[in-house]
């Protein structure tokens, strides 16, 4: 353990960059990762969410083979109390939803949670086990790269926040047609009754509001990725201050501190990726009345 | 900090997870929300009935009750008239039968007035011969003054 606490205590920059440093296939180590590149693919980011997923995948098949209909027990009340808060969400906001919102909404709710809920785990548990495990087969530890938060990388926000742009352009077409969602972002949000103040108008609309549905999933996506990677990061610095035993009383209660304000976040933060999803959608499935 | 081709990964996992959680966990789990919904508003709207039909029935009993009593009434009634017809009937008849037989003692003492007066009738002219005889003292013939005989016995 000494060995993987070394680089915390020596070198700051290189601990936070070992922690930032995906397990990929795909990239040489030590070569920088470009920003989009699809040639790479993070295995810690797929193999976390998707250990989460199946997880819930199974505690949910569990529940639902389960169904006692009269008297609900232990997990089915839970289960009931969070489909029956995600029901009222979807019906408050999307009052018309058809029958995908609402396991959609709830989806995104249960796997970003548990998904954020990764951060919770110290910070060098696992990677310090990753890395533990493959010196048994003679890697080098210190090449061995683990992000545990799969929240914190920019592909799983984003497959998220894309698929829900997938069913935002879905329902516009739905509600509106082609042509008619196209139309739409000429009249929108600037609307004129003169016809040439219209045509005028339109060139501004079509930009304002491509901009508009383009920082749909733009802006859920960051907003994700950003608050749980500084989440991340912080643990990370907290973590640094084990570099002397004087400083590991401030290290306790900074990362309990930091702890207690992350159970805020992570579940809010899931929230309002599912919250905004439902708006979106609803607004999207708004039927073609023209501005 | 950068978009690669686990995006395309996490966009499968999060399709399979939603039609997954559909069909395993939300449908049936609405269905059984729904089922008990409806199962709770049909236990109440059947234990109102219940009250309803309770509370007519209760009125049912009492209405019976109030008839059966006034049929009782009127039996009662009708009986206390019945009794005071029988009574008169028979004060009736006990009246007719008593001015029946003071009717047959009336002729019967008639009867025997008149057999008496007969029988006085016909031993009245001895006695008066007798008396007659006893008066004169001497024998009266009675053949010598039957008209007066017969004229004091129609007297009597």
């Amino acid at each position: 353990m000494s060995e993987s606490n070394a680089p915390a205590i020596s070198k700051p920059v290189e601990y936070i960059q070992h922690h930032l440093t995906n397990w990929s296939v795909g990239v040489e180590h030590g070569e920088a990762v470009k920003i989009v590149d699809f040639n790479v693919f993070h295995v810690d980011v797929f193999l976390f969410s998707a250990l989460l997923a199946g997880l819930f995948a199974f505690f949910a098949w569990k529940v639902g083979k389960n169904l006692n209909p009269d008297a609900p027990t232990g997990a089915q009340n839970v289960v009931e109390t969070l489909v029956e808060f995600v029901n009222q969400q979807v019906k408050d906001i999307f009052p018309n939803a058809d029958r995908l919102v609402g396991p959609l909404a709830l989806t995104i709710f249960v796997w970003v949670l548990l998904m954020n809920s990764m951060d919770f785990l110290p910070v060098d548990l696992l990677p310090a086990l990753a890395g533990g495990i493959a010196s048994l087969f003679g890697a080098d530890p210190h090449h061995v790269y683990l992000k545990v938060v799969p929240t914190t990388n920019l592909d799983t926000t984003f497959g998220l926040a894309l698929s829900v742009f997938a069913l935002i352009l879905y329902y516009n077409i739905k509600s509106k047609g082609a042509v008619g969602y196209f139309t739409s972002f000429f009249f929108h949000p600037f609307s004129a009754e003169n016809v040439v103040v219209k045509i005028i108008l339109a060139p501004i609309n079509f930009v304002m509001t491509l901009i508009e549905e383009v920082a749909k999933p733009i802006s859920l996506g960051l907003r994700l990725f950003g608050n749980m990677f500084a989440g991340e990061l912080l643990f990370l610095l907290i973590a640094l201050l084990a570099f002397s035993v004087w400083a590991m009383p401030a290290q306790v209660a900074l990362g309990s501190l930091w702890a207690l304000f992350h159970l805020l976040v992570v579940p809010l933060q899931a929230f309002i990726f599912m919250l905004l999803t439902i708006v979106y959608l609803g607004l999207a499935s708004q039927g073609g009345e023209h501005h | 900090m950068n978009v690669t081709a686990t995006l395309i990964g996490q966009m499968i996992v999060f399709s399979i997870l939603i039609w997954f959680i559909k069909g395993v966990l939300w449908e049936p789990m609405l269905k059984v929300l729904e089922d008990r919904k409806a199962r709770i508003a049909d236990g109440l709207a059947a234990a109102e009935k219940g009250k309803h039909e309770e509370e007519l029935a209760r009125q049912k009993a009492l209405d019976e009750l109030k008839k059966a009593k006034a049929e009782a009434a009127e039996i009662v009634a009708q009986a206390q008239k019945r009794a005071a017809e029988i009574v008169d009937e028979a004060k009736n008849a006990a009246v007719e039968e008593a001015g029946r037989v003071k009717v047959a003692a009336q002729a019967d003492i008639e009867q025997e007035v008149s057999r008496a007066r007969e029988s006085l009738r016909s031993q009245v002219s001895a006695l008066a011969i007798a008396g007659a005889e006893k008066i004169l003292g001497r024998e009266v013939d009675a053949k010598a003054h039957a008209k007066a005989l017969d004229e004091l016995a129609a007297q009597i």
